[in-house]
């Protein structure tokens, strides 16, 4: 697998280099995916984001993809190639293209470069992150009122302050509404793999998981939550509502159309400046699908409420009192977790079982 | 840590299910190995199998009829290996290589519109009271009519070898073809029977995975599965029960491992990851140890006028 990637980037890569010859007067913006565009999660939101600037700029942008890049030296090269090319802007869509993302931007200084979840930042490299943990919230507060076996299984991705986030976000509000309740956490180690992902999700549900949260990109969990029955599941990244109304209940949506577009008109205008982003429920960045109505009435309104505060900023997911897991203390009666703690979490929040591989 | 989570009942179930595809996989190589042939080309044919299935499933509704295209589409990229090594008398090695690297290209190419779309389900059989049954019932009696189907290959190419004329002649071509040719046998067909066979079982093992086990298709799914039922036929030294142990085994550490991380056990998940492969080459090379040998004339090229 990882062979036929690198000869399929590679001659991606190839073409691309053959039809180098394009107009100045367009702005190029490039885009590196680390799925293929139809996993209906992750990569499907940032194609979708990549469609709305060239519909929104029409003949004066041209963009380019590159899906399916390993993190890591392939997705080195599959930059430089893009940026040789005349890439005005580059958007790279993975945690793991943070040092990649540096490497090139060193040897191309006046390529603009977009890095998704890192916090890594240059002259000419932005960071930009959705606060997915808003969204976990509302996640964790139904999936806490849903479960009947009080154990809520959790496919978690790369043990990265993004996951682990997520993950503590969905537990403390999960253990708001249900005291009783327990996570299971297996990890994945892959965003894109359908097979594991599918057998992760099986042996949570074996083991009385009757919730199952996702941070992997596919929706193998959710045809391995339909064919166990009576498990609900939510969208990752994407809305996955073909496997509405159940198991999909709800759904976390990734937003990155209005980012996307507002950044390509940045450089065309020559406004550009390296930033860093993190928009969440209120901005739009991150929106929460349809909540079925295979969810009770009066748990909807509660998610519902809880959305609506989280947007209006009366509510911070992360606000103490909140210990961690080895008991001692975090946040205070109602003090809020600031950004540079949660950008580098790495520890569980009281309750939480197991550790956190290193 | 809570190890009574773990439901061995629901563990044994879908350790059979995850050793499906591996298992027939390796039975299909086994008897290509046996008549003499080394085919490499495993993943490759395993891949095509299962895209063909996946897309033949979608299309028509029928999960059946995706199985039947699967292990026509693996039979008919094994064709290519055929008529490179037995005709066109070319290296086994290499040729089953690159029918590996073809497959996962080919099969990359004729998955692009099928990525995210969700197949037909193939129901598990249910038979009144037996089904029902506890313990017994989940595990011998509750899996998809494909599981069965390769439990029951395994029997069936174990008689055929060991007691039926056809399995002598097969045996005799692969341990020394020059004598079987004497004889009168019709080394080179007999040969291309055998590959086919192996690649129908091939393309069998990766529909399984990409209808049943996942279900759903993604380049590259079959994951190396192919390379490790290549191993499995050297280990279980070309005995189809051993196969079966075989691969009932890595199929079944690969799910405890998963059960005892979500069971919080407190084992690095990176050695509970590596643990499959390591078990099972343990264990298949304490079993080989009676010094069952290849068949004698393995990977070598036939040519009558030698």
């Amino acid at each position: 697998m990882k062979l036929t990637k690198l000869l399929t980037s590679a001659a991606v890569a190839l073409g691309l280099a053959a039809g180098a010859a394009w107009a100045q007067d367009k702005t190029k913006v490039g885009f590196v995916y680390v799925g293929p565009v139809g996993d209906g999660g992750w990569t499907y939101e940032h194609d979708q984001g990549r469609k709305a600037v060239e519909a929104e700029f029409g003949d004066k942008v041209e963009t380019v993809y590159v899906e399916n890049v390993a993190e890591g030296p392939d997705a080195e090269r599959v930059m430089t190639q893009m940026a040789l090319e005349g890439a005005d802007l580059i958007f790279t869509t993975s945690f793991g293209y943070m040092d990649p993302t540096i490497n090139v931007a060193k040897k191309f200084p006046n390529v603009k470069f977009e890095h998704a979840t890192g916090y890594k930042r240059a002259e000419n490299v932005s960071t930009y992150s959705a606060r997915f943990y808003e969204g976990r919230a509302v996640q964790g507060t139904i999936a806490g009122h849903m479960t009947e076996s009080n154990i809520i299984g959790y496919i978690g991705s790369y043990p990265i302050p993004e996951v682990i986030r997520g993950i503590n976000s969905a537990y403390i509000h999960a253990k708001k509404v249900n005291p009783d309740v327990q996570f299971k956490i297996v990890w994945a180690f892959t965003w894109f793999d359908p097979a594991k992902e599918a057998d992760a999700a099986k042996v949570l549900i074996e083991q009385g998981a009757d919730v199952i949260l996702q941070h992997t990109d596919s929706t193998a969990p959710q045809a391995a939550a339909q064919a166990a029955g009576n498990v609900y599941t939510f969208g990752q990244a994407s809305d996955m509502a073909e496997y509405g109304p159940k198991p999909r209940i709800s759904s976390i949506i990734d937003n990155w159309a209005p980012y996307y577009i507002a950044r390509t008109k940045a450089v065309m205008d020559g406004t550009w400046e390296s930033v860093d982003t993190w928009d969440g429920i209120g901005a739009g960045m991150v929106g929460i699908g349809e909540i079925t109505d295979a969810v009770p009435a009066e748990v909807k309104a509660e998610a519902e409420a809880l959305i609506e505060k989280i947007a209006s900023g009366d509510y911070h997911p992360f606000t103490g009192p909140l210990k961690k897991q080895d008991g001692s203390d975090w946040l205070a009666e109602g003090e809020v977790a600031d950004d540079g703690t949660l950008a580098g979490m790495n520890f569980y929040v009281e309750g939480l079982e197991g550790d956190i591989p290193q | 840590m809570d190890l009574s989570a773990i439901n061995p009942v629901l563990l044994i179930a879908s350790l059979m299910v995850a050793a499906t595809p591996l298992l027939l996989a390796a039975i299909g190589e086994l008897v290509v190995e046996k008549s003499g042939v080394l085919n490499l080309g495993v993943e490759g044919m395993m891949i095509v199998g299962a895209i063909a299935g996946f897309a033949t499933a979608v299309e028509s509704g029928s999960p059946l009829l995706g199985f039947f295209a699967a292990a026509f589409a693996g039979a008919a990229l094994s064709v290519l290996f055929a008529i490179l090594t037995q005709f066109a008398q070319a290296n086994q090695v290499a040729s089953g290589l690159s029918l590996t690297l073809f497959g996962l290209g080919l099969s990359a190419l004729m998955g692009q519109s099928y990525v995210g779309v969700k197949p037909p389900r193939m129901g598990d059989i249910h038979i009144p009271v037996l089904s029902d049954l506890p313990v017994v019932g989940p595990i011998l009696f509750g899996h998809d009519i494909i599981l069965y189907f390769g439990i029951a290959l395994t029997a069936a190419v174990w008689w055929v070898l060991k007691y039926s004329r056809m399995g002598l002649v097969l045996r005799a071509v692969g341990e020394n073809h020059e004598a079987a040719h004497a004889l009168g046998y019709k080394v080179i067909r007999i040969r291309i029977l055998a590959i086919l066979f192996g690649g129908a079982c091939a393309g069998l093992g990766g529909a399984y995975i990409s209808l049943i086990r996942v279900p759903q298709w993604t380049e590259g799914m079959t994951a190396g599965i192919g390379w490790i039922a290549l191993a499995l036929v050297v280990f279980a030294s070309w005995k189809p029960w051993r196969a079966l142990l075989g691969a009932y085994l890595f199929g079944g550490v690969t799910v405890v491992q998963l059960n005892l991380q979500a069971a919080g056990v407190a084992i690095p998940v990176e050695y509970l990851a590596m643990s499959p492969y390591l078990i099972t080459i343990i264990v298949l090379v304490i079993l080989s140890a009676d010094k069952s040998s290849a068949p004698a004339s393995l990977g070598r090229n036939f040519h009558a006028s030698r």
